[in-house]
């Protein structure tokens, strides 16, 4: 057992456990955006973090891939971690303006205005999608390409390969996704006053991520696919 | 020269094979050296040597013709150097194939008119001894100043590259006359493995790589871990944008990381190195490669190495350039194979590492550095630097100075001495602005801070770091807003991606610093600056990610002036930035000579020959063309 201390009460866990497990487990809620049971920890999202030590040397670690060590301090809503997850989840809400996750996050969070110019990049890169299909349908078919500013998920060659099932999983584990608003613009993003599911669309959503080919939810054809759009068109002529 | 293979088991043979290297080195005829390293290639060297071979060989002259590595002084570039038995060592600077000739002709006499300085002996920190070129017979050339005299190399103490300049990178012979391999036997004969450990402890060196953690630690730790092997891995994925000590240590004197990297095997009972260099060095890799096979060859490296029971081997990797790389567990990550991401620490390297092994990670000069304490003690070495940060640093100072260089001081030396007594100051009679240290990673120190020491602990106080030795001195040219930017796009390019706060948040920086020097920024854009530097500072995981606002925020701390006079009053005090300056020409200083006519990228200028030009601002493309080819300061920026 390794006993150790959350928001200044003592907790006591098996060996091999994370912060962020430790702190879930005795029903302390910390945000996460990257973090799935099962899945590899990857510490991307950052939105776990919690302040370790003791001041003025604590520091913010991500507490999901920090693991639960003996004596060890934690809070999980000081102000400086608070602070920083305010300012992640601002930061978010402009990458990815239309995910429901995010907006229910950043509103959780007193996150009132967004600062930045919304970018509609919606993909946060959170690597859910490329873990799930590695470590639980032991595929492989996705992964990331190049860094900084250029990285993205991916298959080979930017084409579906052989070991790819079409089994969805990618699409069920994407935080951004699952559930999107369909308030369709970034003045309305905030409004907290999403519709239920309704499959992504590739024609309010030019770039839809997923990589079903076709798409399971819209059943026409994956994003990726150069002829997606001559097919959609295809498919309206028919009608 | 056809290589002598040597079966190095013993002291006697390593002796032996130092007299060679006396000979190679010092040799009874004239021996013309040229400055072979990247920066030196880069300046037009291999036509020098193609030159000087040439002429060597159509006259039949008698003259040694060898390469070495750099000798230091890059503004001039290329460097021939030459030897005449019993007199100091001459260096020409700024050679041209078309001097060779005239240079040779005049010998044994130097052609003063090209020649910058003498060398009347070498010091060689590793055996404390000097090596006297001149025999006693006059140390003066004609009144040429000695390197003892010059300002550039007067304050320099050469510890990590004490052979850099004087050997042949690609002679095993000569780093043994020079005392190498040495230490190894030192190490391997008289000493344990712990008492190394201790020796490098008590010496008090700190890591080059950046962060200065303590190597005696490191090792310490690696020692005590559990699991075996054991790996060492050299560090040379050096990538800060204008640094380049590790390439010119690699280039320079290979042998040096080699017997380092031997020694911390001994040391910590690891058998396997990896020298992780990026392939954007080929010349680096060549020599070490060389070197490494040179080493096998002579029994230094593989199975008991010079006579005792220790085996060690070292391979090359070579990484494709990522900046985010040179981050350790990133660096093993890529080794191993995988994307270069960085790994949450702990578990460190020291416990884990390369193939979940413990391993020992050191930078190029850390590396280089080690025989030297092996050699001469701890002691010897403590006694350089400052209280907290012993020994030297290797800087490439570059930027806006009169001498730029690959120079090695005292740690404590002040920024003041290293700028304006080493580097000469700023050409052009302009003044410093601000000195970046560390790279992307570091910060700009303002010219009031001239006076700061160079260690460890006294960067970090000012907002920087000392990172692995990049310094780029600024001067009044230079925009703060658009030095910001242009690390900030460097990091946003260099980020790998995975913490979403550093991705994210260096590319948001770049944006908001962007609209700044656009002149479109408010003052909120600065208090959103603030808060984003924090948070990626706050919330990232490797070093990249928290120092990457750095330059950001010492900017904002120190030319916060500046930052505000991009915003209230749209402009740009030092004339850089594009959107907010332009260009016009003088109508009284113009005299209508039309050099700037042909230049204009924009085809702006009109106007007739002999008259008066006019630049029509609609086509202006600000490219400053015009500017450069007025010999008349006719053009004006406002």
């Amino acid at each position: 057992m390794v006993r150790l201390t959350i928001n200044g009460s003592p907790v006591q866990v098996d060996e091999g456990y994370t912060v962020l497990e430790a702190a879930r487990m005795y029903g302390i809620p910390i945000p996460t955006l990257c973090h799935a049971d099962g899945l590899t920890p990857y510490g991307a999202c950052r939105l776990c973090v919690v302040e370790v030590g003791a001041a003025p040397r604590s520091k913010l670690v991500a507490s999901c891939t920090t693991r639960a060590t003996e004596g060890l301090v934690v809070r999980t809503n000081s102000a400086r971690v608070e602070h920083a997850r305010r300012l992640l989840l601002e930061l978010y809400v402009a990458t990815s303006p239309q995910s429901k996750r995010i907006q229910d996050l950043a509103s959780a969070h007193g996150v009132q205005e967004c600062r930045y110019e919304a970018k509609h990049e919606d993909c946060i890169q959170c690597g859910l999608c490329v873990r799930i299909c590695n470590e639980q349908m032991i595929a492989g078919a996705i992964g990331f390409a190049g860094r900084g500013t250029t990285r993205h998920v991916s298959r080979p060659f930017d084409r579906t390969s052989d070991v790819c099932r079409q089994c969805g999983a990618c699409l069920y584990v994407c935080p951004v996704c699952e559930l999107r608003c369909q308030a369709g613009t970034a003045d309305t993003a905030l409004c907290n006053g999403c519709l239920n599911f309704s499959p992504p669309c590739f024609n309010s959503y030019d770039d839809a991520m997923c990589f079903l080919d076709p798409c399971h939810a819209c059943e026409l054809a994956g994003p990726f696919r150069a002829d997606a759009r001559t097919k959609i068109r295809a498919t309206a002529t028919a009608r | 020269m056809v290589e002598r293979v040597h079966h190095i088991t013993d002291l006697e043979e390593l002796e032996r094979v130092a007299i060679h290297g006396r000979a190679s080195l010092y040799p009874e005829r004239i021996k013309i050296l040229v400055g072979m390293a990247t920066c030196g290639r880069a300046a037009g060297a291999e036509e020098v040597l193609e030159k000087v071979r040439e002429v060597v060989e159509k006259q039949k002259l008698p003259y040694i013709v060898a390469e070495t590595g750099c000798i230091g002084w890059c503004s001039q570039e290329p460097l021939l150097d030459i030897w005449v038995p019993g007199r100091p060592r001459v260096t020409y600077g700024r050679v041209t194939p078309k001097q060779v000739p005239d240079i040779l002709a005049a010998l044994p006499e130097a052609k003063t008119d090209l020649a910058l300085a003498i060398m009347t002996g070498d010091d060689n920190p590793l055996t404390g001894r000097r090596w006297d070129y001149s025999n006693g017979h006059g140390p003066k050339v004609d009144g040429l100043p000695s390197y003892a005299e010059l300002p550039l190399f007067r304050r320099q103490l050469r510890i990590v590259m004490r052979n850099c300049g004087i050997l042949d990178p690609a002679s095993l012979e000569e780093y043994a006359a020079r005392g190498g391999y040495h230490a190894l036997w030192k190490a391997l004969w008289q000493m344990q493995p712990a008492e190394v450990v201790r020796e490098v402890t008590a010496s008090g060196l700190r890591g080059r790589g950046g962060a200065g953690f303590p190597t005696g630690r490191k090792w310490q730790a690696v020692r005590d871990a559990k699991g075996s092997p054991k790996y060492v891995i050299c560090n040379a994925d050096e990538g800060d944008p204008g640094a380049y000590m590790d390439r010119g240590v690699l280039e320079g004197d290979p042998h040096s990381v080699i017997e380092g990297m031997i020694i911390g095997g001994y040391a910590l009972g690891a058998h396997e190195g990896v020298i992780y260099v990026r392939e954007e060095y080929p010349l680096a890799v060549e020599r070490i490669t060389a070197a490494i096979h040179q080493a096998e060859r002579s029994n230094l490296l593989g199975d008991r190495i010079l006579g005792s029971s220790h085996a060690f081997r070292i391979s090359v990797a070579k990484g494709a350039g990522a900046f985010v790389c040179g981050e350790e567990t990133a660096l093993i990550a890529s080794i191993e194979g995988r994307v270069g991401e960085p790994q949450p620490r702990p578990p460190y390297p020291a416990e884990k590492g390369l193939w979940g092994k413990p391993t020992c990670i050191n930078n190029v000069e850390t590396w280089a550095t080690v025989p030297v304490i092996v050699a001469r003690g701890s002691a010897w070495f403590s006694g350089i630097g400052t209280e907290r940060s012993k020994g030297t640093k290797v800087f490439s100072l570059v930027g806006s100075v009169a001498n730029t260089a690959l120079i090695e001081v005292p740690m404590g030396t002040t920024l003041r001495d290293v700028v304006e007594e080493i580097g000469g100051g700023v050409p052009g009679g302009h003044k410093v602005k601000a000195v970046q240290t560390g790279g992307p990673s570091g910060g700009c120190i303002p010219a009031e801070q001239l006076d700061l020491p160079v260690d460890y602990e006294s960067l970090n106080a000012a907002g920087s770091i000392m990172g692995s030795g990049g310094m780029i001195v600024m001067d009044d040219h230079t925009c703060m807003v658009d030095i910001a930017k242009y690390f900030l796009d460097f990091l946003q390019d260099e980020s790998c991606g995975k913490c979403f706060s550093c991705r994210v948040g260096t590319q948001r920086m770049k944006e908001i610093v962007t609209k700044i020097s656009e002149g479109k920024g408010t003052e909120q854009d600065l208090d959103v600056l603030e808060d984003l530097a924090w948070m990626v500072a706050e919330t990232s995981l490797c070093g990249l990610g928290t120092s990457a606002p750095n330059p950001v925020l010492s900017t904002l701390r120190y030319f916060r002036s500046e930052y505000l006079a991009h915003i209230r009053d749209r402009t740009c005090p030092a004339k850089v930035c594009k959107e907010l300056i332009s260009y016009t020409i003088d109508p009284v200083t113009c005299n209508g000579c039309g050099a700037c006519v042909s230049l204009c990228t924009g085809e702006a200028i009109t106007g007739e020959k002999n008259k008066l030009y006019t630049i029509e601002q609609a086509r202006c493309t600000k490219c400053g063309a015009c500017l450069e080819s007025c010999k008349f300061d006719a053009v004006l920026v406002n």
